[in-house]
C-alpha cells in the first residue's frame, strides 16, 4: 500500500447506507397510493396539478441552489414537497396558482431558511397556507368526484356546515373510507389509500407511530367531548394525510418520544379547536404549522433522561 | 446440561454485518521482528520512565520502563537485543506525542528466567492450581499483576492492579468476564477463548480471589457458539461450575461496552459519570484474564498479544505478535493489500482509529488491524429524523451535539450529558445524512477538557 493513498477519518468506518435520498424516495413511493386515488377520483386534471407542482418545486430548488452557489443534491425532498403540495390542493386549482404555491413552498418556506434541515415550517403546508390567504375562493372550491367528468358538480367538503348527506351513516363512513362521493383535496379523499401509504412508511420504519397515534387519538377524544361524530371527524378532511404524511415530517417535528407525544396532542387540540370554533371548516394545515413553530422549543426543553441518570444527590 | 444462561440485550442495539472472516483461523505465532518500538505509555495513567540505557542488552520479558505512580503499568522488552535509541511517536488515539524506545533484535529471542508454578497445558489436576491460587494472598497477586504490566486489554488499557483494588467503600459483588467482542471483523478474543480457554478461566479464578464477588459471569455473544461450548466443557472439567455462570447474549452492538453489558447481565445502570464499581461490578476482558493467569502463575509479563489482521488483505489472520511490532510488519505477513484499500484502522470498524503511519507499533491496547476500502463521506444537513436518538445505547441526543458544536456552543453539550457518551459510533452508523457524529463529539469533549484546564 502506498503511503500517499492512505486516508484517515473518524470512526465509525462503516455506514448503514440508509441515506436521506433513500428515505425520501420511499416516502414518494408511499405517496403514490393517495396520488392514485386523486387521479382516479378527480381525473386527468389532477395529473396536471401534480406535475406542475413537482416540476416547479424541483426547478425552484435547483435555481436557488445555483444562486446561493451551493451544491444541488437530487435527494428527493423537493419531489416530496411538490407532490405533497399537489395532494392538499383543491382538485380544480388553476395551474398558475399551483406553480406560484409550489414556488413559495420551496423558495420561501424551505430555501430562505437555509434548505433541507433548517426549515421551521413544513414547506408544502406553508405553500398551502400562502394560497389560502391569497386565493380564498379557489382554495375552497370543492367538487364531488366526477370520475373523469370535467363538468363536475361543486359540492361542500364533508366538514363544512353546508355538507348534507342523504344516505345512512354506514354508507357515509364507507364513502369517507374509500373516497367515493366526497369532496376534498386531491389526495385526502380516500382514507384507505392513505393508510396503505402509511403502512409502507411503517414497514420501512420511516415514521414513528407516536405523532399520528396521538394526533388522531386527540382529535377523536376532542370530537367526543364536543359531542361530534367521532368516526366522521377522524375520516373526513385532511386529518389522515396530515397525521401520517405532514405531521411526521422529520425536520419540522420533535425527535424525542415525549416531544412527539406533546406535538401530536398539540396538533390534535388545535385541529379540534379550529374545526369547531373558527369560520374555517378544516384546521389540519394551520394546526400543524402552528406546532411546527413550537418544535425547536419542544426539542430544547423535552430532553430524555440518559442511561444511568440519577437525581442530584449530596454524595457525589 | 445447562450451565449456559441465555439473555436478551437490555438496550436496542444494532445488528451489524459481522464480517468475522478470521473466526475459524487458529492463531499463528508471528516471527520475532528485527526491531520493536515500545511506547513508554501503553496504559491509562502516568507514562513510564526508561530504566535502561542506550546500548544495554536486554532479554525478552525484562522490565525496561516503570513509573512510581500508582496508576501506571511497567513496560517490558518484548524481544532480546540491544536498546538502540529513543524516539518520539504520535499516539494516534490522543494525538499527543510520547516517548518510545527501539530495541534491535539479536535474533536469539532469549528470555528472562520465568518461575512457572503450574503447567496448565499439560496438567489436568486443577485442584493443584486452585491450591496455589488460594495460598497466594491478595497483595501478592496484585503485585504480580502490576509487575507483569497487565492492563485492560479490551481497549481501555486501564491498569489491572488498580481496577482489582477498588476503594474500600465500594463493595464489589459481581465480576463479569467480557468475551462479547461485539465489533465486526475482530476475532482475537474469540480465538483466545477457543485456544487459551484454560488460562482464561484460571485467570478469572485468580481475579475472583482478589475481589471475592458473590456472582461471577462469563459473557459471550451467541454468534460465538463454539467458544460458549468450549468454555462450558472447560468449566466443568476444571470444576468451576458452582462459581462461574456462563451467559450467552444476543449479538447486538455495543454489547461488549461495559455499561450496556452490566445493564444486560445485572439490570444495574452505571450512573452518569460513574464507574462500574459504583454499582458493585468489575468487568474484565478475556485477554486480560489470560494475561493475569500468565502473570501470576507463569511469572510471564505482558509482552505479546493476539491481534486480528483482517479486511481487504490477501490472507487475513489471527497473529500472536510481540508488543512493539510495527503494523506494517503484521500486514506484510498477511499478503497483498487489496487494490482499493486506503484505510488502515487500529481496532474495529465501529470504534477503531484510522492511522497513516504503518510504522506505528502494536501496543497493549491493540486487538485488531483492519485494512479497508475507504468510503466517500458526503455530509448532508441533519434532518432531525431522530434515528441517532433512537439507537443511542446511552440514551443521549447525538444530534444536539452536532448542532451545538457547529455553532461553537461546546458547553451546552454538557447539558445533554456528553460525558456519558461511550463513542460506540451507533449514531453515525445509522445517520441518513452521513454526519460523522462521533467526530463532533470527540472535538467537543476535548475542547471542554481544554477549556476547563
Amino acid at each position: 500500500m502506498e503511503k500517499d493513498n492512505i486516508l484517515i477519518s473518524h470512526a465509525p468506518h462503516i455506514w448503514r447506507g440508509f441515506s436521506i435520498s433513500k428515505i425520501m424516495y420511499i416516502v414518494v413511493a408511499a405517496l403514490l397510493f393517495p396520488t392514485a386515488a386523486g387521479i382516479y377520483f378527480f381525473g386527468y386534471y389532477a395529473i396536471y396539478i401534480i406535475l406542475a407542482s413537482i416540476i416547479t418545486a424541483v426547478l425552484t430548488e435547483f435555481v436557488i441552489k445555483k444562486l446561493r452557489k451551493k451544491k444541488f443534491i437530487m435527494d428527493g425532498s423537493a419531489v416530496i414537497t411538490g407532490l405533497l403540495f399537489a395532494l392538499i390542493l383543491p382538485p380544480r386549482m388553476p395551474l398558475w396558482m399551483v406553480v406560484l404555491g409550489a414556488f413559495f413552498s420551496i423558495a420561501v418556506a424551505k430555501e430562505a431558511f437555509g434548505g433541507l434541515g433548517y426549515n421551521i415550517f413544513n414547506p408544502a403546508l406553508a405553500g398551502r397556507a400562502f394560497l389560502s390567504v391569497c386565493f380564498p375562493t379557489e382554495m375552497t372550491t370543492w367538487v364531488l368526484p366526477p370520475h373523469f367528468n370535467y363538468d363536475a358538480v361543486t359540492g361542500a367538503t364533508p366538514l363544512s356546515d353546508n355538507f348534507v348527506y342523504q344516505a345512512d351513516k354506514l354508507s357515509l363512513y364507507k364513502d369517507l373510507f374509500f373516497g367515493n362521493n366526497r369532496g376534498g383535496s386531491l389526495g385526502e379523499t380516500s382514507a384507505m389509500l392513505i393508510l396503505i401509504g402509511a403502512a409502507v412508511l411503517f414497514i420501512f420504519r420511516i415514521i414513528d407511530w407516536k405523532i399520528p397515534a396521538f394526533y388522531i387519538g386527540t382529535v377523536a377524544l376532542g370530537s367526543l367531548l364536543m359531542g361530534k361524530d367521532v368516526l366522521f371527524q377522524v375520516l373526513a378532511g385532511g386529518l389522515m394525510i396530515g397525521a401520517f404524511f405532514m405531521a411526521t415530517d422529520y425536520v419540522t417535528s420533535p425527535v424525542t418520544d415525549n416531544g412527539r407525544i406533546i406535538f401530536g396532542v398539540g396538533v390534535g387540540v388545535l385541529t379540534v379547536l379550529i374545526r369547531n370554533f373558527s369560520n374555517m371548516p378544516e384546521g389540519v394545515c394551520f394546526s400543524i404549522l402552528i406546532m411546527n413553530a413550537f418544535t425547536p422549543l419542544i426539542d430544547k426543553y423535552v430532553k430524555i433522561k440518559p442511561f444511568g441518570f440519577q437525581k442530584k444527590k449530596k454524595n457525589a | 446440561m445447562g450451565i449456559v444462561v441465555k439473555k436478551k440485550s437490555a438496550f436496542k442495539g444494532l445488528l451489524l454485518p459481522e464480517n468475522k472472516i478470521t473466526a475459524k483461523k487458529p492463531t499463528e505465532i508471528l516471527p520475532v521482528p528485527e526491531k520493536v518500538i515500545l511506547p513508554l505509555q501503553q496504559s491509562i495513567g502516568a507514562p513510564c520512565e526508561l530504566r535502561v540505557n542506550r546500548g544495554d542488552t536486554v532479554k525478552a520479558g525484562q522490565k525496561i520502563a516503570d513509573s512510581t505512580s500508582y496508576v501506571s503499568a511497567p513496560i517490558h522488552a518484548s524481544i532480546s537485543g540491544k536498546v538502540s535509541k529513543t524516539i518520539k511517536v504520535v499516539n494516534p488515539i490522543t494525538s499527543t506525542i510520547m516517548d518510545a524506545v527501539i530495541i534491535e533484535s539479536d535474533g536469539e529471542d532469549r528470555w528472562v528466567e520465568l518461575k512457572k508454578l503450574f503447567d496448565i497445558k499439560k496438567s489436568d489436576d486443577f485442584s493443584g492450581l486452585k491450591k496455589i491460587v488460594d495460598s497466594t494472598d491478595k497483595k501478592e497477586i496484585l503485585k504480580k499483576i502490576r509487575e507483569a504490566g497487565v492492563v485492560g486489554l479490551g481497549g481501555a488499557t486501564f491498569p489491572t492492579h488498580v481496577k482489582l483494588n477498588p476503594p474500600p467503600d465500594k463493595k464489589i459483588d459481581t465480576l463479569i468476564l467480557n468475551g462479547c467482542e461485539c465489533e465486526p471483523f475482530i476475532t482475537s478474543d474469540h480465538r483466545i477463548m477457543l485456544e487459551y480457554g484454560r488460562q482464561v478461566l484460571a485467570g478469572l479464578y485468580i481475579i475472583s480471589r482478589t475481589i471475592t464477588p458473590e456472582n461471577i459471569y462469563i459473557a459471550i455473544e451467541d454468534n460465538k457458539e463454539d467458544a460458549i461450548r468450549c468454555l462450558e466443557e472447560l468449566i466443568i472439567k476444571m470444576g468451576f461450575e458452582d462459581i462461574f455462570k456462563l451467559v450467552s447474549l444476543k449479538s447486538r452492538y455495543p454489547m461488549g461496552a461495559e455499561k450496556t453489558l452490566i445493564k444486560t447481565i445485572t439490570g444495574r445502570s452505571v450512573p452518569v459519570g460513574g464507574l462500574p464499581m459504583d454499582v458493585g461490578v468489575i468487568v474484565n476482558n478475556v485477554a486480560t484474564s489470560k494475561s493475569v493467569y500468565e502473570a501470576v502463575i507463569e511469572d510471564r509479563p505482558l509482552i505479546d498479544k493476539v491481534v486480528t489482521v483482517t479486511g481487504a488483505i490477501e490472507n487475513p489472520k489471527n497473529l500472536l505478535a510481540r508488543l512493539g511490532t510495527t503494523i506494517g510488519y503484521l500486514t506484510g505477513e498477511c499478503g497483498e493489500v487489496g487494490s482499493g484499500a486506503n484505510y488502515i484502522i487500529i481496532g474495529g470498524p465501529m470504534m477503531g482509529i484510522s492511522i497513516v503511519d504503518t510504522d506505528f507499533p502494536v501496543t497493549k491496547g491493540t486487538n485488531c488491524i483492519l485494512v479497508k476500502e475507504g468510503r466517500v463521506q458526503i455530509e448532508q444537513n441533519c434532518i432531525n429524523c431522530g434515528r441517532c436518538v433512537d439507537i443511542c445505547p446511552m440514551k443521549l441526543m447525538p444530534l444536539a451535539y452536532v448542532r451545538n458544536v457547529k455553532r461553537g456552543n461546546f458547553e451546552v453539550c454538557r447539558e445533554y450529558y456528553i460525558e456519558n457518551c461511550i463513542e460506540c459510533g451507533s449514531c453515525a452508523y445509522v445517520c441518513p445524512a452521513n454526519i460523522p457524529i462521533v467526530g463532533y463529539i470527540k472535538t467537543c469533549k476535548s475542547t471542554i477538557a481544554k477549556n476547563n484546564g
